[in-house]
């Protein structure tokens, strides 16, 4: 897993599980549909992208379907990072 | 001749609750029981082995559900309860996502006579603290990725004896914890269903206000009578019918018409425990055959932003009637739902405390996009003149929603809190605390709420326990939430936030302030946006004043500022 996935995956983590929660999340983890981030928090995980690498996500880009994986975020900041 | 459906004119003449009664064999005297009348009746009925709940999740498990599996299954859940040593009355509370032993634990725990508090499984550890502390909730029925948040709260909770874990497995338990696993034990084919009255306690559903904490109101088993007639009208609900409520039984839709209204008519039921996903949520629709569809105007306007051609790539239909609750639906939702299905939403308006709709459009009349439709048979409404509390004369005046008590499900009380209870009600009306105007054909139209309750995504959230929240983070001096404007959510929370000395605002500081309000009451109340300033709008005696903050984020007039310190 590259290190900006990773990173995503470990703030998913580390913010969005509780700390008894066992659940193994992946890069292909549905979190949305997957009920482990909803979709007023999805407005904090895009904060910390925002934050964390410098972009703007226009909120009709932050939907829902496109925050639903890890790999699907990373490739959202990978868009906005090249615009 | 087919038989023609009555219209709501045909429904208000000569109407009586009464008739509820009828169609359910209840009468005056005898135990009433929505547990027993959700199962027990429906099988006796010879509807045992109709299908009564289809269940699916995220990944496409799925479970299916007979009548007679909800009877057995609701029995054993009720007997393991009372085996326990949970007595009639107590409050035990169902903190689960939408998995079947939500809906089983739901029945069972009214038919052992418990008093059944569903909370919304997103809820942080204070909120749930809040809710379980106040109501001195028994028991605890949730699954292991939610009992973090109640192992936490343990010692600030003596009266909670049993937390009782669904999916226990073979885990490790810690104190008072215990596994219940309904399809592993041995199936209790006849359980004596505790003789619950018309005026006994059944839901504790909790709901938030200006002032203090959440108030929990409560509902009585009479409640079935106009939750039951309500949804055969109004949602249309007919015995071959596939009903979808996409509404969290964490909340009074979900119980209303998430599973008392529709069982009590014998319907079938599909449940999707997933979150929101258009493309989903069509397939699932599709592949069930979903015919009646109650949904909220903040999941129909995410659909919106997804297109009508992705509609268009399912067959859809089957899909013969659309009702939606929780906020105004715009005039825009309305128009686009033709569009996209066919046929309209219909709008419902209606609250935790009344317990069932009110105000409604009916299957055949009119639909005015944006209106709220007109008040249910034997529902008398109004709106009042705000400054006389009187019903306004003549029509298009915009005054506070009233309604005439003495419906069944009106809700009897707030829990250790009837004196809040009894300041719902002026001059003979409960006072729902929205504003709206009638127009000359008799449609609702909702202009906003008469107080700082924020209503995001037909939730509710009160002001006051974000605020006392925001306190308790080392940076904040003083806070004010308010509801501010949102295409989506109709209002999202809005948090303004002086700092204590020394602290300077940053990024890193307002999404540390909002993860912090995240976990510890929940998403909803997470402020969406929070502004950091040097001070607040406070009246003389220091009184912070949310309604100037508040028409600032949506550009209104700020009204008399004669009694405010200057800023």
């Amino acid at each position: 897993m590259d290190e900006r996935k990773q990173a995503i995956l470990d703030y998913v983590v580390s913010e969005y599980l509780e700390e008894d929660d066992d659940r193994t999340i992946g890069e292909d983890t549905p979190l949305i549909t997957g009920g482990i981030v909803d979709s007023f928090s999805m407005v904090s995980l895009k904060r910390f992208l925002e934050k964390k690498y410098g972009i703007q996500i226009p909120d009709a880009d932050a939907s829902p379907e496109a925050f639903d994986t890890v790999n699907r975020i990373a490739a959202l900041v990978e868009r906005f990072k090249k615009s | 001749m087919m038989a023609t459906t009555p219209t709501y004119e045909d429904r208000l003449k000569d109407f009586s609750w009464s008739l509820a009664e009828q169609e359910l064999g209840y009468r005056k005297g005898d135990p009433l029981n929505i547990g027993w009348h959700c199962s027990d009746r429906l099988c006796s009925l010879g509807l045992a082995g109709k299908t009564a709940l289809v269940w699916e999740d995220f990944s496409g498990a799925t479970k299916t559900y007979t009548f007679d599996d909800l009877r057995v299954l609701s029995n054993t859940f009720a007997a393991h309860l009372q085996g326990l040593g949970i007595q009639p009355g107590e409050r035990v509370c169902l903190f689960m996502d939408r998995v079947p032993e939500l809906y089983l634990g739901f029945l069972g725990g009214l038919k052992m006579g418990a008093v059944v508090q569903p909370l919304f499984s997103a809820f942080g550890a204070d909120s749930l603290w809040t809710r379980l502390d106040d109501a001195g909730t028994t028991a605890i029925v949730t699954q292991r990725k939610h009992v973090a948040k109640v192992r936490k709260l343990l010692d600030k909770l003596p009266a909670l004896r049993h937390v009782i874990l669904v999916d226990a497995g073979d885990g490790p338990l810690r104190e008072r914890e215990s596994g219940l696993d309904l399809h592993a034990l041995p199936s209790v084919e006849k359980f004596a269903v505790h003789p619950t009255g018309p005026e006994s306690p059944s839901v504790l559903h909790y709901t938030s206000g200006t002032t203090g904490q959440p108030k929990g109101a409560q509902h009585v088993h009479y409640s079935l009578i106009s939750q039951y007639l309500t949804a055969k009208w109004v949602l249309d609900l007919r015995p071959d019918d596939v009903y979808w409520c996409n509404a969290d039984p964490g909340w009074v839709t979900g119980t209303s018409y998430g599973i008392i209204g529709p069982w009590a008519n014998g319907v079938t039921q599909v449940v999707l425990d997933s979150g929101f996903n258009a493309e989903k949520w069509y397939d699932f629709m599709a592949r069930r055959g979903v015919t009646v569809w109650y949904s909220a105007p903040t999941a129909i306007r995410l659909l919106m932003r997804e297109g009508t051609d992705l509609v268009r790539k399912h067959d859809l239909s089957r899909l013969r009637h659309l009702c939606s609750v929780g906020e105004p639906l715009n005039a825009e939702a309305v128009v686009w739902s033709q569009e996209a299905f066919g046929k309209p939403f219909h709008d419902t308006y209606w609250q935790t405390e009344t317990g069932c709709m009110m105000i409604t459009n009916f299957p055949g009349m009119k639909v005015k996009p944006g209106s709220m439709g007109k008040p249910f048979p034997g529902i008398v409404a109004t709106v009042l003149d705000p400054q006389t509390n009187l019903p306004h004369e003549g029509t298009g005046r915009v005054g506070l929603i009233a309604i005439r008590p003495g419906w069944p499900s009106q809700i009897r009380g707030y829990w250790n809190n009837q004196a809040g209870y009894e300041r719902k009600f002026v001059n003979g009306w409960y006072i729902c605390g929205d504003r709206a105007s009638i127009d000359t054909d008799g449609y609702y139209w909702f202009v906003g709420r008469d107080d700082d309750v924020i209503n995001t995504g037909g939730h509710l959230v009160g002001p006051f326990e974000i605020e006392s929240a925001l306190l308790e983070h080392p940076a904040v001096a003083e806070s004010a939430a308010v509801a501010k404007p949102d295409p989506v959510n109709m209002e999202v929370v809005k948090a303004f936030v002086t700092l204590k000395p020394g602290i300077t605002p940053d990024d890193d500081l307002e999404l540390e302030i909002m993860n912090f309000i995240r976990k510890k009451l929940s998403p909803l109340a997470m402020p969406q946006e929070i502004e950091f300033t040097e001070s607040l709008p406070k009246t003389r005696s220091g009184k912070i004043v949310r309604r100037i903050l508040r028409a600032r984020e949506f550009g209104e007039p700020e009204g008399d500022l004669s009694t405010l310190m200057s800023e």
